[in-house]
């Protein structure tokens, strides 16, 4: 194989790895740089469990190149903790019982987070619109929208003590 | 396979005219890789041209809008001048997938990808979008309807990309939508679609439309005849019947579990008529 030699910035630390040219993102995270967080469902962009984000931008990490993202910004689900200290989405999560098999975890909190990024105090609506590339076969997502109301609470009343 | 991200149009070109094997253009992905992962393409070279700072970005010009080949949709709601110009051909780019998806799609690919049911495709056919073409030979602005030749399908020739979409310049009073079938509330491929776009006079009387349907026919059309149903009127009930009959008479869809002959038919004209009543609310009519 003639590899492809990247350098790239993943959760703030600077990373080198070399990959083959039609390998995933995906399979570069886990298998070449040690992030396991990102799972593969489908391979084809449709379970989100491989969420990311890429230069800001929420995107399957499956139906991304490892060759593309020389000089990108990538954060993955491991660098939402502070440390030992949990974000608020995950403790959520763990609070109403939002995940059961938890495969499909790492890239709700992603994309949970993506979302509450852009938009602080979304509506359900908004939740389970932006949540629609996120598939779930156990919770019935019901529990998963209450964890990130709760977030968007929790992020509203903060922001309203900083005032 | 070689992956190559070039920095200019120019090299892109001359990567994809000189490839031995089967090279193909990487912008989004969304539907390349998964294509790929499929087993069902097999690149010898992928030529990536999100380096390339032609296609980066939209730009404003006293002709219209240019939009970049490699600007992903969620991008084009993030502009508000588009957004207010063309609200239709963007409510059509950012029907496409979820978040994640439209983070990387684009409105080139999917002109590319040459599906019948692609959304962008109608929408920037009633817009009078045309495609800047680059290749070997030089450059040429082709118009969108011209682009796709049957499913899967594209005139582009060998060593040929598209590097942006353009969108003329508009006309005060002017309007467009575009509306899909789908039998779900999102996330899915559209059953049928239509994209409406007009231009108004002072009195709010129709003075050009353009009227494209889409999964109706292996490729999009434009229907002529649709338009000229609605032109002089101010969309009364006559005009929209006479437009919705015009719709119908050009659709000759597949029949499929996702929607039959008749259904695909009938539903072509409902949208045409919907989508035409939202551009002329939108372009000022009352």
């Amino acid at each position: 194989m003639s590899g492809v030699h990247i350098s790239t910035t993943v959760n703030g630390d600077s990373v080198e790895f070399v990959c083959h040219p039609s390998e995933s993102l995906l399979d570069v995270l886990r298998n070449r740089i040690g992030l396991i967080g990102a799972k593969e469902g489908c391979s084809t962009g449709d379970c989100g469990a491989c969420s990311i984000t890429l230069d800001g931008r929420l995107v399957c990490s499956c139906l991304v190149l490892g060759a593309e993202v020389e000089g990108r910004d990538i954060t993955t689900v491991e660098g939402m903790a502070d440390g030992e200290k949990l974000h608020p989405l995950q403790i959520n999560f763990l609070k109403h019982a939002a995940l059961q098999c938890g495969i499909c975890t790492p890239g709700f909190l992603v994309a949970a987070k993506a979302l509450l990024d852009r938009n602080p105090s979304p509506t359900e609506e908004q939740i389970r619109f932006a949540l629609a590339g996120n598939l779930c076969r156990c919770t019935g997502y019901d529990k998963i929208v209450r964890a990130v109301q709760a977030t968007a609470k929790e992020i509203a009343k903060t922001t309203k003590k900083k005032r | 396979m070689r992956y190559a991200a070039p920095l200019t149009t120019k090299e892109a070109v001359s990567l994809l005219a000189n490839a031995k094997g089967k090279a193909f253009v990487l912008a989004g992905g969304t539907d390349l890789l998964v294509r790929m992962r499929g087993d069902y393409i097999e690149p010898d070279l992928l030529v990536d041209i999100k380096r390339i700072t032609a296609t980066q970005d939209i730009k404003k010009s006293a002709n219209g809008f240019r939009i970049g080949a490699s600007v992903p949709c969620a991008a084009l709601n993030e502009n508000a001048g588009l957004v207010k110009a063309w609200p239709g051909v963007v409510e059509a780019a950012n029907l496409i997938g979820s978040d994640q998806i439209q983070s990387r799609c684009t409105m080139v690919g999917n002109l590319c990808n040459a599906s019948p049911a692609a959304d962008t495709i109608p929408a920037m056919v009633a817009a009078q979008a045309s495609a800047v073409i680059v290749g070997p030979a030089g450059r040429r602005t082709l118009a969108v309807e011209k682009v796709v030749i049957g499913p899967g399908k594209t005139s582009l020739k060998k060593g040929e990309l598209i590097e942006a979409i353009t969108l003329p310049k508009r006309p005060a009073k002017s309007g467009d939508a575009y509306l899909r079938f789908i039998p779900r509330t999102e996330m899915d491929i559209a059953v049928c679609s239509a994209g409406v776009n007009l231009t108004l006079d002072a009195q709010g009387v129709v003075k050009a439309a353009r009227v494209a349907l889409g999964a109706v026919a292996p490729t999009v059309v434009l229907v002529p005849d649709a338009a000229k149903a609605i032109v002089g009127t101010k969309l009364d009930s006559a005009a929209l019947e006479r437009l919705a009959k015009a719709c119908e008479a050009a659709c000759a869809p597949i029949d499929d579990k996702r929607g039959t002959v008749e259904f695909r038919t009938e539903v072509a004209g409902v949208l045409a008529r919907r989508a035409a009543k939202i551009a002329y609310e939108r372009a000022g009519g009352k």
